[in-house]
């Protein structure tokens, strides 16, 4: 029995979570573990960490409540990562009403802070932990404007917060699993205790 | 950070927008109210029209881009996405609704077409486009010239999903048929097809389009859009068939929760209890030619 990991799949880019945890599973070691989609309370069981995705952050806060995850979620016992849209749904405060957030990570979060698909961008930014610095693809991104103690800021741009950590929980305004460079899901990975024993 | 090391709309970026819509249903709306309702049905982005396809229909003429005032009062309604339609092959409507800021523009069939031979050259675009498509060589030439996006045709407007299950089927039928061909026969496959022989292989390898494959084109019920999801479609786009049902809020629920939950009968049937009348409909085998909407752009 190896390690179980879950994609929350009610909304949005959740192949590519599959493929980028399975891909930073595979780089680790050999048949480590599994990816599983999340749809219901069930899904939850057994797994020690979970994908939030990105998509749109009132779609998938209403199909949250609609299939009965709000709780065992808030509840979960594992790790969380979380993009985009599920960086709105990790915060205590967001500035929109028709989101209701999880409120593990305790920051307030500002949703489509950049603007309009033509604000789109993508660039290098620095990450507290990493070496050399991280290319970026910010989609209608959030940023978090506030973040109290406790939430660890990994990386900030002039607009504000693009990236946090409260071990076991990670959340990000961009998007690590449209690219190729694990180095972000290893960080999780490390923080719910998966590493490379080498 | 510095300014000029922003790169705004890469593919990836265009692609990665199309890639946060899946599981998605998105909702063709014309006015501020309707954009409200598919906002708080579930939507993930609504489309900012003049008439949905069925009113496009019944009016006649010449179908063009909506009125930028219309698409401006539904940008400002909703905080999820708004994409707006331009003919095929009109680039200066597509620059419009560019300027405007749309999140994604639809160069649609349903609209009358401003070229009979090209289409737009969408990469010279940073908004994405989605493109129709009825089959694997025709969404290939579209993704060839930039879009981000694919959904079948169907045929719009008319509340019959049937055109939009042969587009997925025929779609999906020709990616499956892909699999065990060496490159060699891929290549000679994609001649055949008249597509890109680059985007063929790609398509191989990976098992299906290289971008998101949505459907669009006839889908009036909560059943309809579970079986294009069970089809293999990413998501699914609603015209006429929520805003002419006779509770239109309901109905945007209800599909969206058939989406979320298209193997599971169970729910569908929980969400299809009294919703009312779908939208009446049109026989496709009564259209005349002219008529049908689908053959526009190939």
């Amino acid at each position: 029995m190896g390690v179980r990991l879950g994609v929350l799949a009610l909304q949005g880019d959740v192949s590519e979570h599959i493929r980028g945890f399975e891909a930073a599973l595979s780089d680790i070691g050999e048949g480590l573990g599994c990816v599983v989609p999340v749809r219901r309370p069930a899904d939850l069981e057994g797994l020690l960490g979970l994908a939030i995705p990105g998509g749109e952050s009132t779609t998938i806060s209403r199909l949250i409540q609609k299939n009965g995850l709000y709780q065992p979620l808030v509840n979960f016992k594992g790790g969380i990562f979380a993009t985009c849209a599920g960086m709105v749904l990790m915060a205590t405060r967001v500035d929109d009403p028709r989101v209701k957030p999880l409120g593990l990570l305790d920051m307030t979060v500002q949703r489509n802070a950049f603007g309009r698909q033509k604000e789109s961008f993508e660039a290098d930014i620095a990450v507290r932990g990493l070496d050399h610095p991280y290319h970026a693809y910010f989609i209608r991104a959030p940023v978090a404007t506030r973040n109290e103690k406790g939430v660890e800021v990994l990386a900030r741009i002039d607009a504000g917060i693009v990236a946090v950590r409260k071990v076991p929980h990670m959340a990000l305004a961009f998007h690590p699993e449209l690219g190729n460079d694990l180095r972000l899901h290893r960080m999780f990975l490390e923080g719910i205790g998966i590493q490379n024993s080498r | 950070m510095k300014l000029e090391e922003l790169r705004f709309g890469t593919e990836l970026l265009k692609r990665g927008f199309a890639s946060m819509q899946k599981g998605g249903v998105i909702m063709d709306v014309v006015n501020a109210k309707q954009a409200a309702i598919a906002e708080e049905a579930g939507a993930v982005a609504v489309m900012a029209l003049e008439r949905v396809p069925a009113d496009i229909r019944k009016a006649g003429g010449v179908a063009r881009m909506a009125d930028p005032a219309i698409i401006v009062e539904i940008m400002d309604a909703v905080s999820i996405p708004v994409m707006g339609k331009v003919r095929i092959g009109h680039v200066v409507e597509a620059q419009v609704l560019e300027s405007l800021g749309v999140d994604m523009i639809d160069e649609s069939e349903v609209l009358t077409p401003a070229d009979e031979q090209f289409h737009i050259d969408k990469a010279c675009f940073k908004v994405p486009f989605v493109c129709g498509a009825r089959d694997l060589g025709e969404a290939l030439r579209r993704i060839h010239e930039g879009a981000a996006m694919i959904r079948t045709k169907g045929e719009a407007g008319t509340g019959n999903v049937v055109e939009a299950v042969r587009h997925m089927r025929n779609i999906m039928g020709e990616i499956r048929a892909l699999q065990g061909k060496s490159p060699q026969e891929i290549v000679a496959r994609a001649r055949e097809l008249e597509a890109p022989s680059e985007l063929l292989l790609e398509t191989a390898k990976m098992g299906r389009l290289p971008v998101v494959n949505f459907s669009a084109g006839g889908i009036a019920t909560p059943s309809d859009a579970a079986l294009m999801m069970q089809m293999g479609a990413d998501g699914v786009f609603v015209g006429s068939g929520i805003f002419h049902s006779s509770d239109p809020g309901r109905m945007a629920r209800a599909i969206v929760e058939a989406v979320n939950h298209f193997d599971d009968p169970g729910v569908i049937a929980e969400v299809s209890k009294g919703l009312g009348q779908a939208m009446k409909g049109i026989d496709v085998h009564t259209l005349r030619e002219d008529e049908v909407l689908q053959y526009r752009g190939r």
